[in-house]
């Protein structure tokens, strides 16, 4: 196969760091743990507050299939979505939001706040995300980020050593 | 579609190992898992009935280091391949980099294998993907099997090729995966190209690392 098409999105640190000041802000409001940010791919983009003790990878990858699973449940009601969904634990919950489709907003909180209190918070966040990665998909719309040259051919020599050449 | 994260330093690949039902697409992962070095994988994550069969996916994370500073990982997933898991086999195709198809080669398996190769492309074209310019690959597996069908059948019925519209592609490609054939060729006077394909026995991890490793490449080169 040759010449496959080039297809990838890009996380910029400038976006970075308007995101994560939304969700410092977010956090203290709300009085929750962590906020983690996963692209519905199941790749974990951003985590602000206390560090989880999870597996960060494993717990996006199920993050995004819980997501879409749901978002297909909410089709068969005939909802076009499920916009959140919430996790009640003993001790620690998890609610999670969508952002412009692509993204989503997962919040762990414990006993120190209420879910009304998270839910109530979460609105302007969620609000405030939406513009933040809206105006960031509309400007990257149909570039492509590319790696430096020469990361290619790296990546290749250690795909050879982790596999056998 | 590949994540370049420019914030945390990471890139991250998504492969999906696609096919019918039992025909080694977990045995795919678990073979990874057992023979890659601790540090270079993550958890391999099974959603699995309580007859061990794939409910709604596999997860297995392996990390390439870091290169050139970015931190490298291939997500590797698999989906269910039962015919009735349909709903669940979609989600996962969602933000798919690369696809191996692992095909049963036993001969009564072979409508379970067309059935599915048709599966994955009409589940491709609903999320607007074209897996004609998307990497795939396909594994021939349960080589060791008696009742396992030539391989060039399996070529003929999984592997036919599809035609090459681009002058610039229409020359003569060697495969560098088996000596001797091609991936782009002139047949009756049109050019078609196939993908590479590999004999396995996943249980004994025959051809599971030259699967994973083909496939890789594939989507490394679609990040330069």
């Amino acid at each position: 196969m040759t010449a496959p098409r080039a297809a990838s999105w890009a996380f910029h640190e400038e976006d970075s760091h308007r995101i994560r000041s939304v969700l410092v802000d977010f956090l203290r409001d709300a009085s929750a743990r962590t906020a983690l940010l996963v692209d519905r791919a199941g790749q974990m983009l951003v985590t602000v507050g206390e560090t989880p003790t999870f597996d960060p990878t494993a717990f996006a990858s199920l993050t995004a299939a819980d997501f879409s699973a749901n978002d297909q449940l909410a089709k068969l009601l005939g909802e076009p979505e499920f916009g959140a969904l919430f996790h009640q634990g003993e001790k620690e919950s998890l609610y999670l939001a969508d952002i412009a489709r692509r993204v989503i907003l997962v919040v762990l909180f414990d006993n120190r706040t209420t879910l009304g209190l998270v839910k109530l918070r979460m609105r302007s966040a969620v609000s405030e995300l939406t513009t933040i990665f809206t105006a960031m998909f509309a400007r990257d719309a149909g570039t492509t980020s590319h790696v430096d040259a020469g990361f290619v051919d790296a990546a290749e020599d250690e795909l050879d050593k982790l596999f056998g050449a | 579609m590949s994540l370049i994260n420019y914030a945390s330093r990471e890139i991250n690949c998504k492969i999906v190992y696609y096919g019918p039902g039992l025909g080694g697409k977990t045995s795919n992962l678990e073979y990874v898992y057992e023979k890659v070095a601790p540090s270079s994988k993550g958890k391999l994550i099974s959603l699995a009935t309580e007859t061990e069969r794939t409910l709604f996916f596999d997860f297995l994370p392996v990390d390439l280091g870091t290169i050139r500073g970015f931190r490298t990982r291939f997500h590797l997933y698999t989906v269910p391949g039962q015919v009735y898991y349909n709903a669940s086999r979609k989600l996962i195709l969602k933000g798919v980099d690369g696809v191996v198809f692992v095909a049963d080669s036993q001969i009564n398996r072979m409508e379970a294998n067309l059935e599915a190769m048709q599966n994955l492309y009409d589940n491709m074209s609903q999320h607007g993907y074209d897996l004609t310019h998307l990497p795939f690959v396909i594994q021939y597996n349960k080589r060791d099997l008696p009742n396992a069908a030539p391989i060039s059948e399996l070529d003929s019925a999984l592997n036919p090729g599809w035609p090459v519209e681009d002058s610039d592609r229409q020359k003569l490609t060697p495969d560098p995966y088996r000596p001797g054939a091609f991936l782009v060729s002139e047949i009756d006077g049109a050019w078609v190209e196939r993908v590479p394909t590999f004999e396995g026995v996943a249980v004994r991890g025959d051809g599971v690392f030259d699967t994973l490793k083909a496939v890789s490449k594939l989507v490394l080169k679609t990040l330069g």
